[in-house]
């Protein structure tokens, strides 16, 4: 890209911006919603959710610019000219697997965190282990192995 | 390098870093048998070390190494690019999981339940390949798949960890996890989508040409933001404390002697050869607020370190504030700077892990991880206790041990820029180590013994920490391979990829 | 659930071509789209739903839950043993070109051959662990009751 078509596109007025590249707009959306959900909720599935909801705008990112307007699958054959870029879509498949891989990990930690502490809150989780925190330094519950 | 009859083992180096463990671990997870697992593990971690070693000696020799990853050649395929940094590295990280992996099978015995030691192993194997795939990779998507295969296998790890509030700390490192590495995916899209290539070497040659786009801006600080994230920057180091707390012993002192330091190496990597010093300066000076959470990370962490109660929590802290460190000697970034960054990462993980190493002698010997309940350990386990105290004054940086060497560097770095501030400020932190190792000698040598000693400490657990206090004393007299190689690295690093 | 009819019949029939079009996926993935991801859900996806329709127990009895948490493991060794072997015959790691028919002079293979069954190999590998994994998955999830 050259640095004309970089101060093209600055000069656009805010409206057409935002309407021809709405690609990127959703990507923004999704981004920011999911990291706030990360950060505003302390229900541990709810953080997984808006974790899933982040990691989906990467995957946005790096697919909607593989997509080349006019062109088709990238597979050799006559009278096609222009392809779409599959690299994209090699890396978010790869990325999509890592997120399943991440968020099987977070849910099965919720389990077991479940299992121990009776709650998924972490809200909840946090006063109980501040009482475990300021027990007593003789009763607690260290014991020899 | 052409198809030639049979297995050229010394052409195969970088993939045979990565792949040992990887089968390793892939192999421990189809036996889970406790014992041929360690087995394996020791196999394995034990061959790390001379593959890196040589390595390091072919970069020396012959200068960067370029392997392509099934025959595609770079930039299109996968390279693994290797030169003095990452040699470096390379043997930072497989030493320290040889000396974690020959101290475990009896400490994880100790600590983990029989029918889950399998898959400990297991998971070991996978973050140490993890690990050494970030720090030997070329490629920028390469990274964040070595990235979260360590990471994954590192939040397996921690929530192995015996206590109930290990599955939070975990999962509370999983979110920032992830988030620092989506970040980081980011950053590398923003970068893929102005220069198309995602190999590192390919886009410092690609980046001049497009260096005044802003999303070239955004791209590195995404990325910065990402690591960030993973190397426990201050203030993004919340989730630091907790991990190390819980985790199992073994897995702390290596995660905690390792995965930080790869992190500041791929920023390091990202920072100078791939963006360079001149666009740096040019288009992202950043040195003072880097500056600025260096010396927070340094003074807030080692003041919260002395009001720790658990001691691995404690270590922790210190942990954060020695990152400070090292981002101190990055942000003035001239050659001795680096220089110090580089050579206080192998000196902080060889002391950290000694520390480390100590408590899980401590714990397995006592059960005892509340500082107030070690009195007296020093009358009792008097050799423990003297091989923590060495590894402490190496973390204060005592002249003699490995800690001063690096921070010695950082001081003059510092000195020649003329910020005076952060040489008073490593001057306090350093004080401020004294005071909260102090406490632990304090309550460890001079109380009456409370914690009754059950069993000793096996030979293999002591020796490993000894070899790593003897290292600490070492690595203070003999410079050649702690600060040494880091003088070249630094020199490569200032000098940047983009021709 | 077990006495619905409907679903059992249905499940009955679909649950062959699920698998079949999971082999095919799988097998044509190197002239068109598919690939192991893809077939590794797919076929996942059919014993899931045998799960779902005649119950877990039924489930575990046709893919034990053993053996899905060893195909795991076993698909990355075969993907590695790929790697492994065209290191042996002196290329990179995962070069097929290197892979078969070591012909004369020493050092010469078939490259199209070795592109060809390269690929296959490492994507049975992937098939292995992605149904695997997503086996694995569901049968730990749904394995786990809630403690009262």
């Amino acid at each position: 890209m050259s640095q004309d078509v970089v101060t093209e596109l600055a000069d656009r007025p805010l409206l057409e911006a935002i309407a021809t590249s709405y690609n990127y707009w959703i990507t923004i959306f999704l981004m920011v919603s999911g990291l706030y959900i990360v950060v505003a909720r302390s229900n541990m599935i709810k953080s997984l959710v808006g974790l899933g909801i982040f990691q989906t705008s990467v995957y946005l990112l790096y697919l909607s610019p593989g997509k080349i307007l006019g062109g088709t699958a990238p597979i050799l054959t006559d009278g096609a000219q222009i392809y779409s870029n599959p690299l994209p879509h090699v890396l978010i498949l790869t990325a999509i697997v890592v997120g399943v891989a991440t968020l099987a990990l977070g849910l099965a930690l919720t389990v077991r965190v479940h299992e121990a502490y009776g709650t998924i809150e972490e809200d909840e989780i946090t006063l109980i282990v501040d009482r475990e925190d300021y027990a007593e330094a003789g009763e607690d519950a260290e014991t020899t192995p | 390098m052409a198809a030639g009859p049979g297995f050229d083992v010394a052409a195969n180096l970088p993939a045979l870093q990565v792949m040992v463990p990887l089968i390793g671990s892939v192999i421990c997870a189809v036996i889970r048998q406790r014992h041929l697992c360690a087995a394996i593990t020791i196999l394995c971690s034990a061959v790390m070390p001379v593959i890196a070693f040589l390595i390091l000696w072919q970069v020396q020799a012959s200068g960067t190494i370029s392997y392509a990853m099934g025959g595609w050649a770079p930039p299109i395929g996968i390279e693994y690019r290797i030169d003095t940094i990452n040699a470096f590295l390379l043997v930072l990280v497989s030493l320290m999981g040889a000396v974690v992996a020959l101290y475990a099978p009896r400490s994880v015995g100790n600590e983990i339940r029989p029918e889950k030691q399998g898959w400990y192993y297991s998971m070991y194997l996978m973050c140490l390949a993890g690990l050494l795939g970030m720090a030997i990779t070329g490629d920028a998507f390469n990274v964040f798949v070595f990235m979260e295969i360590s990471s994954l296998a590192m939040y397996t790890l921690i929530a192995l960890g015996s206590e109930r509030r290990a599955l939070v700390a975990a999962f509370q490192y999983l979110i920032i996890g992830t988030i620092g590495a989506s970040f980081y995916v980011i950053g590398v899209g923003l970068l893929f989508l102005v220069t198309g290539s995602l190999n590192l070497w390919d886009i410092a040659q690609r980046l001049p040409e497009v260096e005044n786009l802003r999303s070239v801006v955004a791209g590195l600080a995404f990325i910065v933001v990402g690591f960030g994230l993973k190397l426990a920057m201050f203030p993004m180091h919340l989730w630091l404390p907790n991990a190390y707390a819980f985790a199992p012993t073994v897995a702390t002192a290596f995660i905690a002697s390792t995965a930080t330091k790869v992190a500041i190496y791929l920023l390091l990597r990202f920072a100078f050869s791939v963006f360079g010093v001149d666009y740096l300066t040019e288009h992202a000076p950043g040195g003072e607020v880097f500056l600025i959470l260096a010396a927070l990370a340094m003074l807030v962490c080692s003041v919260s370190a002395i009001f720790q109660i658990n001691i691995k929590r404690m270590l922790a802290y210190s942990s954060v504030a020695q990152v400070g460190y090292m981002l101190a000697g990055i942000a003035i970034a001239t050659d001795i700077g680096l220089t110090g960054s580089i050579s206080h990462m192998f000196n902080h993980a060889i002391v950290k892990a000694c520390l480390f190493l100590a408590v899980g002698c401590i714990f397995f010997s006592t059960g005892v991880t509340r500082i107030e309940n070690m009195a007296g350990i020093g009358r009792t386990m008097p050799l423990t206790m003297a091989a923590f105290v060495i590894a402490g004054l190496g973390l204060i940086g005592v002249p003699g041990t490995a800690g001063f060497v690096s921070k010695w560097y950082l001081v003059q770095a510092a000195a020649d820029v003329g910020n005076l501030l952060i040489i008073a400020v490593i001057m306090v932190s350093s004080v401020l180590a004294v005071i909260y190792l102090g406490r632990v000698v304090e309550i460890a040598w001079f109380r009456e013994p409370k914690a009754a000693v059950v069993r000793k400490p096996p030979v293999e657990m002591m020796a490993m920490t000894w070899v790593l206090a003897v290292a600490t004393i070492w690595f203070g007299v003999q410079t050649d391979l702690s600060a040494g190689v880091p003088t070249i690295a630094a020199a490569e690093l200032l000098a940047g990829w983009a021709e | 659930m077990i006495l619905d009819v409907i679903l059992r019949v249905a499940a009955k029939m679909f649950i062959p071509f699920i698998l079949m079009f999971g082999l095919y996926v799988q097998l044509h993935g190197d002239f068109g789209p598919g690939g192991g991801f893809q077939a590794g859900v797919i076929i996942a996806a059919a014993v899931i739903l045998y799960a779902i329709v005649f119950g877990k127990d039924a489930a575990t009895r046709v893919v034990p839950k053993w053996a899905v948490e060893q195909m795991v493991p076993l698909g990355v060794l075969i993907f590695a043993g790929v790697g492994v072997w065209s290191m042996i015959n002196g290329g990179e790691y995962l070069n097929y070109n290197v892979l078969l028919h070591a012909g004369e002079p020493i050092g010469t293979y078939d490259a199209v051959h070795g592109q060809h069954w390269g690929v296959f190999l490492v994507e049975i590998g992937v098939l292995v662990t992605v149904t695997g994994t997503m086996l694995t998955i569901f049968y730990s999830f749904t394995g786990r009751g809630r403690p009262e």
